[in-house]
């Protein structure tokens, strides 16, 4: 194919080193000593510092994102909160977790009043097949609580 | 890179709730990948946070960790009450900010 299409070849080859540095450095990621992959303690100690001692009710909380995500790199993740946003019924924030990466903390998601509903997506690694958990801070100080498992075929590289 | 682009609605519903989408062109470095020839850690750089503000009053607020993908792509919902502009601010490892407004009216 490069020989019939030299530019081709170059791109193609360029690709393949490329593909091969991110390879590697995918492997050092999993097996360097040092970068422990986040475990149920690690996970359980970022949400107690995200709500202290409070007590996640299960509930409320829905999360969508794939059930085999091909890519660990990029997993399309979306939550939304069971709330009316208004009065008493108020979603303050949203916290996102991951049991399985290098660290638990994904991301954290404030609403306001001009909110209207809490939902939101994002992209995030996953490091390997685990558990997305995601924790709603109500404004009357109860914490409500979503999973979802995730199936990945290939890790993302860090998290 | 790093060209911030959202998507807002232009007219809304009074009362409706809308979605608005926003992605922007960044790496989001871990730090915990290795430098492959020298071996030694790669410095983290991310887009560690995101602020939408409505007429200057924050309506919704992220923090990104190394978690978050590259190109980060954030949506979420607001509900304006009135015409206004809002305006998205992405702040990166360092301090270094990005910006993006877009107005749209309800009626």
């Amino acid at each position: 194919m490069s020989q019939i299409e030299p530019s081709g070849g170059v791109h193609r080859r360029s690709f393949l080193i490329a593909a091969g540095a991110g390879g590697a450095a995918f492997a050092a990621a999993q097996f360097t000593p040092g970068i422990a992959l986040a475990d149920k303690a690690l996970t359980a100690e970022a949400i107690k510092k995200a709500i202290g001692d409070r007590k996640p009710i299960e509930g409320r909380v829905s999360i969508d994102g794939p059930e085999i995500a091909e890519n660990g790199n990029t997993v399309p993740i979306g939550f939304e909160v069971e709330s009316k946003m208004s009065g008493g019924d108020m979603v303050k924030a949203v916290h996102i977790f991951a049991e399985g990466n290098p660290r638990p903390e994904v991301a954290n998601f404030w609403f306001s009043g001009q909110s209207g509903a809490a939902r939101g997506a994002f992209r995030m690694r996953m490091a390997k097949t685990q558990n997305i958990i995601a924790l709603a801070e109500m404004a009357d100080g109860k914490v409500y609580m979503g999973q979802r498992l995730v199936k990945v075929t290939i890790g993302g590289c860090g998290g | 890179m790093s060209r911030p682009r959202v998507r807002v609605p232009r007219k809304i519903k009074k009362g409706d709730t809308v979605t608005i989408k926003t992605l922007i062109a960044h790496k989001m470095e871990t730090g915990v990948r290795r430098n492959k020839k020298t071996g030694k850690l790669i410095p983290r750089k991310i887009i560690n946070g995101f602020e939408a503000k409505i007429d200057g009053k924050t309506v919704f607020k992220a923090s990104l960790h190394p978690a978050v993908s590259a190109n980060p792509y954030i949506s979420f919902a607001i509900s304006p009450e009135k015409s206004g502009k809002i305006d998205f601010v992405w702040t990166e490892d360092g301090g270094k900010t990005f910006t993006k407004s877009a107005k749209f009216t309800v009626a």
